[in-house]
């Protein structure tokens, strides 16, 4: 694996006030941020949110309406993507019909103008990277999903991109697989130290395989980070909400000192936790995790009085809804004893959390 | 009574269909049939006879016809082909194309108007331009009205094909020329040879302009076989037909097939 | 910027062949034939450009010597039998075309693949010698006559030749593939789970039929109306043919004003009339397809 320039994080990708609008509709607010050399990095958000096409502006396949994209310190603007030294795995992977897969393979190496006997090495090689070599004189229809993809990984990794960048490239897929690729995908990355820009939609995806993610959400980046921090610190509303599952609870700012915060909240406690972008006077909401909720009480921790409301169990987990008067919070219990069911709906309960698992957040 | 546990079907359907394909080919079986009749008067059956055909084909006026036929729907099958597969191509895939909608209906022009209407306005423009030579006139007339034809299967499989095709070649390094060369061709290439096919036959075919501009030595087939029936029903045009009949079948089915493949 | 100006550069230069083909061959003769219709007609065929309404009166009367205008109704039975002529053939269409399009519809794959193959067919068989064929058929001497005089039961009919229904029954045959094809596609695309339901939710096979798969068939139908109707409006063989040279259609009209009778201006005017017999048309498909999916789209 080549390291050297990563202790410097050096950047494969420069992001500068690029924007894009299609009429009057602006897809994507001009955003700025840097992809790392050898990363894996992923565009997270909801569908709409302006992700695609940041990754197809960087491709090639849209021009952005403001703004500049570098690529090894090389503006590519106005470059068509054939000239640029970026490769796409295609959510449809787009694997040519008429090719057999060592040509769909070859396809990118021919137009580089590689010798035949260097193309051929090269297309073996990738074939085994992705364990497809005994299926080398196939053709696409031939293959299941999972086979696929495998073939448009080695398709855009044989001319050994500046860039990789993947559009949703597991969203065809059944969970099963997709469980089996994402392991695949970030052992190739791995292996191969390209560069990954990732496409998704899916959280759980992005937690998984990220080194670092950048949320985007109405067309602007929401936070930019690694998974843990994204999960654990989101920087707002939008980023505790969209990645994992949240309680949201409306608060009252008394005081901020620094990066705390002390609220009022419906709970009827006043607490003082981790802030973003909260204001004095100012509307805030506070913020707690189903799993970071104790049930019973903990002694130590902040305790609330509630029923509870109801129960679904999910094999590993038990989600309750417990019913504190104020608020109803979704508490998540692993179900580490034999018997799934622990509490019955209906039952007067207490629960506690501490107060540095709250997040008070701005809005 | 199976079927009518299915409640898609409908009772009577089936005979009609039935029905309908009697129709259908009935006419031509009688062609067929009367074309091997050794007797001169059509209905009268005189007995089994390839005499017809050998008529047929040593008629030198019928040989020239053909002649004449095949040049020009060579031409307008090539011409119309490379103009269509241009404005399908900017149609179905050009980007922030203005006016896609005014120019698709512009290249299907020939198909919203009465084919007599097509046929006058290309005899009033010749006889304004001068232009005599009448294979000249077949050729540009005939080419007008195969565009369509040829552009709608075209446009057909090119809407067909996944977009992304082309972009992964683009994205492979590929030039506009070479991903056109190497992806899009290939792919739309059934359309490219349905479309080509449908062009010539409806040139072969045509009769309407063909008969309205017949001047400057120029007779089509369709036009002499026309002016065969006028001098009356025989064996031979019997035997005509048949043979015409017989090319159109080979074509269809290659066409067909063709247009299957996937 | 540089890649949007290419992109313009293609378009322009991709559609401008079969644009300027249509506009020298088409658009601008179309504009001509409306000059030459109000145009004077030549001492000898041909026209001269002076301006006179002369061919459209003429459709409607005849000219006395002294100038003074007598009805004609000759040329307008003409274009009223091309319109009935048209209709009627359209509608014949559409009513044997339906279950013969569902009927394939229901087949296995290979079955279904054959039928739409033999309904595809004679299209590609010249259509010339499609109409000829129904001369042998419907002739003084033809299989009709032959087979009726033969089973004893009509002694001479005469011919069926050269009627009205010999040119229904050609047009029907030119046209009904074109009819077929598109009614085919809708019922194709037709959910077969939507029937399922209809049935499920208590319609008998006659409220489905009604209910669902016709209106989900329409914009089929609707096509396959086109397809047959316009160029039913400008036939030129099956009345030639099967119609003699008697019982007329608006296409051979036009065709004789251009050949035989030499008059250009009176040809060109009745196909001007027939250009807006056809637009009329199309334009109220067009007004109905869109109040029907403005209606969809307000409910």
């Amino acid at each position: 694996m080549d390291n050297n320039g990563s202790s410097e994080q050096a950047k494969a990708v420069e992001i500068r006030g690029v924007s894009k609008s299609f009429g009057s509709y602006q897809a994507l607010k001009p955003v700025t941020f840097d992809i790392r050399e050898n990363e894996f990095f992923t565009l997270l958000g909801p569908s709409g949110c302006g992700k695609t096409t940041l990754l197809r502006m960087i491709a090639g396949f849209e021009q952005p309406s403001g703004g500049e994209i570098l690529l090894r310190g090389a503006d590519i603007r106005g470059l068509p993507p054939h000239k640029r030294r970026v490769n796409t795995v295609f959510q449809s992977y787009a694997l040519f019909p008429h090719m057999t897969l060592s040509q769909n393979v070859a396809f990118g190496l021919e137009n580089l103008g590689w010798a035949k006997e260097r193309r051929e090495a090269r297309v073996a090689d990738m074939l085994r990277l992705v364990h497809m070599e005994q299926f080398a004189a196939r053709r696409p229809q031939q293959l299941s999903g999972g086979q696929r993809q495998r073939i448009a990984l080695a398709r855009a990794l044989a001319p050994e991109p500046e860039v990789l960048l993947l559009d949703e490239p597991l969203s065809a897929l059944d969970l099963k697989l997709r469980q089996a690729m994402r392991d695949e995908l970030r052992t190739l990355q791995r292996q191969t130290g390209i560069t990954f820009v990732f496409v998704t939609h899916d959280q759980e995806e992005a937690l998984d395989m990220s080194d670092r993610i950048c949320v985007l959400g109405d067309g602007e980046i929401q936070q930019i980070g690694t998974p843990a921090a994204i999960y654990e610190e989101p920087s707002n509303r939008f980023v505790a909400d969209f990645i994992g599952e949240t309680n949201f609870l409306e608060a009252g700012v008394l005081s901020v000192d620094g990066d705390n915060a002390t609220v009022s909240t419906p709970l009827g406690v006043t607490l003082s936790a981790p802030q973003k972008r909260a204001a004095v006077g100012g509307q805030a909401w506070m913020s707690i995790r189903p799993e970071k909720i104790s049930l019973p009480a903990r002694p130590g921790q902040i305790a609330v009085d509630g029923t509870i409301e109801g129960a679904n169990y999910l094999g590993g987990y038990t989600y309750y809804v417990v019913d504190t008067g104020a608020a109803k919070l979704r508490v998540s219990k692993r179900n580490a004893a034999s018997r799934g069911r622990m509490f019955e709906v209906g039952q007067p309960i207490k629960v506690s959390f501490a107060a540095e698992s709250v997040r008070i957040l701005g809005a | 009574m199976s079927g009518n546990s299915d409640v898609r079907r409908y009772p009577g359907f089936g005979p009609l269909s039935v029905l309908f394909f009697v129709y259908l080919y009935l006419p031509i079986a009688v062609v067929v049939f009367y074309s091997f009749n050794a007797n001169r008067i059509v209905a009268n059956w005189g007995g089994f006879s390839l005499h017809w055909y050998s008529t047929a084909l040593s008629n030198a006026a019928l040989v020239g016809a053909v002649k004449t036929s095949l040049l020009v729907a060579a031409v307008a099958t090539t011409l119309s082909i490379v103009v269509a597969l241009m404005a399908a191509l900017v149609i179905v895939r050009g980007r922030q194309v203005r006016f896609r909608r005014a120019s698709e209906t512009i290249v299907n022009l020939p198909l919203l108007l009465p084919e007599i209407v097509v046929a006058v306005a290309v005899l009033i423009l010749f006889s304004e331009l001068g232009l005599t030579s009448g294979l000249l006139k077949l050729m540009i007339a005939h080419t007008t009205f195969c565009i369509p034809f040829a552009f709608l299967p075209i446009r057909a499989r090119l809407q067909g094909m996944d977009a992304d095709l082309e972009e992964a070649a683009r994205d492979l390094y590929a030039s506009g020329w070479v991903a056109f060369r190497r992806v899009t061709l290939p792919l739309i290439m059934p359309g490219v040879f349905s479309g080509a096919m449908l062009a010539f036959v409806i040139s072969m075919d045509d009769f309407i302009t063909s008969n309205l501009l017949n001047s400057g030595g120029a007779t089509t087939l369709p036009v002499y076989i026309f002016s065969l029936i006028k001098q009356g029903v025989s064996p031979q045009l019997n035997a005509i037909s048949t043979l015409i009949m017989i090319v159109s079948v080979v074509l269809a089915t290659v066409a067909f097939l063709v247009q299957r493949r996937r | 910027m540089n890649a949007e100006a290419r992109n313009a550069r293609w378009n322009v230069l991709g559609l401008l062949p079969a644009q300027l083909i249509m506009l020298a061959t088409l658009i601008v003769p179309v504009g001509i034939i409306v000059l030459v219709s109000f145009s004077t007609r030549g001492p000898y065929g041909g026209f001269d450009y002076v301006f006179t309404t002369a061919p459209y009166r003429q459709i409607l009367f005849n000219e006395g010597w002294t100038g003074e205008l007598e009805f004609n109704p000759q040329y307008l039975i003409v274009v009223a039998r091309t319109m009935i002529l048209a209709a009627a053939t359209t509608f014949i269409c559409l009513l044997l075309s339906f279950p013969v399009a569902y009927f394939i519809s229901l087949q296995k794959a290979t079955a279904k693949m054959l039928l739409i193959y033999l309904v595809t067919l004679p299209f590609w068989v010249s259509m010339i010698v499609r109409v000829y064929s129904w001369i042998i058929i419907l002739g003084n001497d033809g299989v009709i006559a032959k087979t009726l005089h033969a089973l004893g039961l009509v002694d001479n009919m005469g011919s069926l030749l050269f009627t009205d229904t010999a040119m229904l029954i050609g047009l029907v045959y030119s046209y009904i593939p074109l009819m077929i094809l598109p009614i085919f596609a809708s019922i194709e695309k037709l959910d077969p789970a939507l029937v399922e339901a209809s049935h499920d939710l208590y319609g008998s096979r006659l409220t489905t039929l009604r209910r669902v798969i016709l209106p989900l068939c329409r914009p089929g139908m609707m096509a396959g109306s086109i397809l047959v109707f316009v160029p039913c409006l400008g036939a030129v063989l099956e009345p030639i043919l099967l119609g003699g040279g008697k019982t007329m259609m608006m296409g051979n009209l036009i065709q004789l004003q251009f050949g035989a009778a030499r008059n250009w201006p009176l040809g060109a005017a009745i196909s001007i009339v027939l250009m807006a017999a056809v637009l009329v048309f199309l334009v109220w498909r067009g007004l109905r397809a869109i109040r029907r999916e403005r209606a969809e789209a307000a409910a």
